[in-house]
């Protein structure tokens, strides 16, 4: 019977052992379908661990350009012993087994509606390569060959990608080649090329990149000026840390050799957010990096920047929780404990970027932010967008931009004033005082932060009124802060349902496609993309306009849909939640039938 | 407590180099327990400032929480301040010091906010060897929440509660030498001749000035049984030396007597004067020091003095290589790699 051709649309998935060096070839692999103009989007499924554990690398190959994970899995390359049991299962039916051929594959793992590729892995490597750890991982380059010649991959582009990856040690790159050559040779010798799953050179890339969003989060901070980060480890946030230093070694050097930045590895999160409240009080920008457990710790600091009304970025790379949880899955799971961190009446600025474009313009936007409204300003990033590769427009900085510092007194500031200076005064009526930054002037302009109720002259008081006056005008300074932030993102000109889709973060790219299916089954929805807290009041609108809203999240507990009806007052009834949580992206397929389910249950 | 507040001024007192009074470093009036120590070392900061003639906006004052960290507010007023959270004030000074290596980072502390809750950020502050000064006025007890013995207070020390501390006592100049501070003093608040020079000294010190200065508490802690009380560390201690520290440039105008005394010069010009109490004191050798420490703990003594200085400190800034101007005084045409740079970028990505 002839197989239908499915041509750019297609999902592979590699299962291998972590340490082994399959990362990079799987990345070198997926770099040259992008190069091929077929949009492409690879995900690291990884372990917490370096070496020995079950990981995973996923490309999903879209024409269309979904971004997206999709349900079905079309090609298995199975060289894991240890998963080859659930990774025979995961193949759709119809679709291909990949293995290693070098030992007979056992009975149990056979199935009848899949298809079998053996190729003998390292039998080939072992004949070709005499050491051990080479064998290992030129064996990964030997599936990458017969894998791209299984689905018409350009083996030219596939070399020139290699031939980059390896520039600094060009000496490795002929065995790279022969190894893929091994690879493609078994193939073409054993079995007809291309499968039916299959792609074919198009041009629909465009200027995209290809970038992770934790080095769009670190190129960002160093675009917007931040001199100085402070940091502690802790996956999967460390890679920004990690982009900035990169980057800044590369940027940031003056003309006598030395750092025009500061990069501390701190001792743990506390102090990484106090160097960066000492470091911002003083008048430098920084920020720090860090995932749930983290900003759990830095919450005690988190109040005082709110208080004391210290600017500060923090960028929250969230993954599953709670406690240690889930460090190498993903999550928007935060939302709660990041909106109200800290004890006391407190409420923070979020920043909620859903492609590594808008993480470089949203941590540029957060230091605006936080300068301009003297507060804690947290972008929310997830583990999918901070350490996968995505196919992104290109980041974009305009010359003319010039930064916004918020309101601070220079010395001749300070000089011309008339009044006294009130640290927490408010003289104009945005609720945001004006500050002083130390050795600025001799005699004018000092005070004493604290984290202590004071007065507007900074002053500790204990009187009833002080403290009302000061923490009313933070609520109203939270007012003025609705006016600053992101507004969201439509997907249609105008209403044409009553059933509203309200996303945010990395949802939108199944959120987007999971429209895209449900109007294909003649289901129109409007569909909202939220960019920041607090909700900008085109929020507000589109849920009142709408009689349902279908709120998608990646969290149990349907975090979002709360600071929804929390901040904005919405009647509960009126927000579906749709949540996926089990650590992996969610998907189209996923929100499409959660749609589906919910609005009929609803109807019924 | 008095609420009035002299503004008389002795005419014989004069402005400094710099053209301020010593008035002019003061703070605001104390709200700490009449009698209390920490008012003398606050005391001995202003003396300090005004002798060497320091531009009070040129040093910003840090603190965590409890009685020793309210008071920032009671010296110096023409400086920045920041009273921050309980056992957090190095982190925040490190974050100030990256920002402006230009400034004097003056932090005050506690004992339960250096040996408890900040100990973390205490020691890894000496590690960085980060260019400040650090107080700790030591009195064995949280005070601010009524006399519970703090993790310096000396085993079998008795405090007003009547039963003797059953733990060992964390000896904080003992810890920082152990961690190779750069610079360790210990002094007692009752002891402004000694403390004032070690101030000054340790201001000018590039790197991580450690002063731990017994302070006793009034109210608390100054029983017959404790160990920190005024009269159990007036019978109780033994200096090293006692020290002058002289300016840059300044002329020494004081004949010390040869053979007894010993001379630091630190990498500014300025020297630290020893007058040696005990003959084979050399307070560069870190040996030493810990040794003498031991052997006065074991005697029940309190080893006060400058008890090592590391001539050669190289602070953070040094260490992490950072430009000479203060990363804070950037623009961002100094920090912004612009349009260009940005799409050489994107094409590493393609």
């Amino acid at each position: 019977m002839e197989k239908e051709i499915i041509v750019n649309d297609l999902v592979v998935r590699f299962a291998n052992v972590n340490g082994t060096g399959s990362a990079s070839a799987n990345e070198m692999f997926a770099k040259s379908i992008f190069r091929m103009g077929i949009p492409v989007t690879p995900k690291n499924i990884f372990p917490s661990n370096i070496q020995g554990l079950p990981t995973w690398y996923e490309v999903r190959i879209s024409e269309k350009g979904h971004l997206g994970r999709r349900a079905g899995i079309d090609i298995l390359v199975g060289v894991n012993p240890q998963s080859l049991k659930r990774d025979v299962e995961s193949v759709r039916s119809g679709g291909y087994f990949v293995y290693d051929s070098s030992k007979k594959l056992h009975e149990e793992f056979i199935r009848a509606d899949i298809n079998y590729i053996g190729i003998p892995m390292i039998k080939l490597a072992m004949e070709h390569y005499p050491v051990p750890r080479l064998q290992q991982l030129l064996k990964n380059m030997i599936y990458v060959g017969a894998v791209a010649t299984l689905i018409d991959l350009e083996i030219e582009v596939l070399k020139e990608v290699i031939a980059e990856q390896f520039a600094a040690k060009p000496k490795i790159i002929p065995s790279n080649y022969q190894a893929l050559e091994l690879g493609i040779n078994y193939v073409k010798e054993h079995f007809e090329y291309p499968l039916n799953v299959r792609i074919k050179r198009c041009d629909n890339n465009g200027d995209s990149i290809l970038i992770d969003g934790n080095t769009a989060c670190g190129l960002g901070a160093i675009y917007a000026g931040a001199t100085v980060m402070a940091w502690y480890p802790i996956t999967p946030s460390t890679s920004v840390a990690k982009a900035f230093e990169t980057y800044c070694k590369k940027l940031r050097i003056d003309e006598d050799g030395k750092k025009k930045y500061a990069f501390v590895q701190a001792e743990d999160e506390l102090a990484a957010i106090g160097m960066v409240i000492g470091a911002t009080w003083n008048g430098a920008r920084a920020f720090t990096a860090t995932s749930g457990p983290g900003v759990s710790l830095m919450n005690e600091f988190i109040g005082l920047s709110y208080f004391a009304e210290i600017p500060v970025v923090l960028i929250n790379v969230q993954r599953g929780g709670p406690s240690t949880g889930m460090p190498t899955r993903t999550q928007q799971a935060d939302l709660i404990s990041s909106a109200y961190a800290s004890h006391g009446d407190t409420k923070h600025v979020l920043l909620f970027p859903s492609s590594p474009a808008e993480c470089f313009d949203f941590t540029i936007k957060a230091f605006d932010l936080a300068d301009r409204l003297q507060t804690l300003v947290m972008l929310i990033s997830d583990l999918d967008l901070g350490m996968n590769n995505h196919m992104s427009p290109p980041l974009a900085w305009d010359d003319d931009e010039k930064y916004d510092l918020g309101k601070i007194l220079s010395a001749e500031d300070l000089e011309e004033m008339k009044e006294d200076f009130g640290r927490y005064k408010d003289v104009d009526g945005d609720a945001i005082p004006y500050r002083t930054i130390p050795g600025t002037h001799p005699t004018k302009g000092s005070f004493f932060t604290r984290g202590t109720s004071h007065d507007e002259y900074a002053k500790y008081s204990e009187l009833g009124e002080d403290y009302l006056h000061n923490v009313d005008r933070l609520a109203q300074k939270w007012e003025t802060a609705k006016t600053l932030i992101p507004e969201p993102e439509f997907y249609q000109k105008e209403n044409r349902s009553n059933v509203g889709l309200l996303f945010f973060g990395t949802t939108t790219y199944a959120a987007v496609e999971a429209m895209e299916l449900l109007e294909e089954e003649g289901l129109m929805i409007d569909s909202i993309r939220v960019r920041a807290f607090p909700f900008h009041q085109q929020v507000g609108k589109f849920i009142e306009e709408h009689e349902q809203i279908i709120v998608v999240e990646q969290n149990r507990d349907a975090q979002f849909r709360t600071l929804l009806i929390n901040e904005l007052e919405i009647n509960p009834a009126r927000l579906i939640s749709v949540v996926n949580y089990d650590g992996m992206p969610i998907t189209a397929q996923a929100i499409q039938s959660g749609i589906k389910e919910k609005l009929s249950v609803e109807s019924n | 407590m008095s609420y009035i507040k002299t503004v008389f001024h002795h005419p014989s007192l004069k402005p400094n180099k710099v053209g301020y009074l010593k008035s002019d470093y003061r703070g605001v009036i104390s709200t700490l327990c009449a009698g209390c120590g920490h008012d003398s070392i606050s005391g001995a900061i202003v003396q300090a400032c005004y002798e060497i003639s320091l531009e009070p906006h040129k040093l910003a004052k840090l603190s965590g929480i409890g009685c020793s960290s309210k008071t920032p507010t009671y010296f110096l007023s023409n400086s920045h301040g920041f009273n921050s959270v309980h056992g957090r004030m190095p982190s925040i000074a490190t974050g100030a010091n990256m920002a402006n290596k230009d400034l004097i980072y003056l932090g005050v502390s506690g004992d339960g906010d250096t040996a408890s809750i900040g100990m973390g950020q205490f020691v890894h502050a000496i590690r960085r060897n980060l260019n400040m000064v650090y107080i700790v006025m030591n009195n064995g007890c949280y005070g601010l929440t009524k006399g519970q013995d703090s993790a310096t207070a000396d085993f079998g020390s008795i405090s007003k509660e009547g039963n003797p501390n059953p733990y060992q006592a964390i000896d904080l100049a003992g810890l920082a030498l152990e961690l190779n501070a750069t610079f360790v003093g210990r002094s007692f608040s009752g002891d402004k001749n000694q403390l004032v020079p070690m101030i000054k000294a340790a201001m000018s010190h590039p790197g991580f000035a450690f002063l731990d200065v017994i302070s006793p508490c009034v109210t608390f802690n100054n029983t017959k049984g404790s160990t920190k009380s005024y009269s159990h560390v007036r019978d109780h201690i033994e200096a090293t030396s006692s020290l002058d520290f002289i300016p840059f440039q300044e002329e020494i105008t004081v004949d010390y007597p040869e053979g007894e005394s010993a001379e630091v010069e630190l990498f500014d010009g300025s020297k630290i004067h020893l007058s040696k109490l005990a003959p084979d004191w050399n307070p560069t050798d870190r040996f030493t020091a810990v040794n003498r420490l031991h052997v006065a703990k074991s005697k029940g003594q309190i080893l006060t003095g400058l008890l090592y200085i590391n001539p050669e400190s190289k602070d953070l800034h040094n260490l992490m290589g950072t430009s000479d101007q203060p990363l804070n005084q950037f623009k961002q045409k100094d920090l912004c790699p612009g349009s260009e740079k940005l799409e050489e970028i994107n094409r590493e990505f393609r």
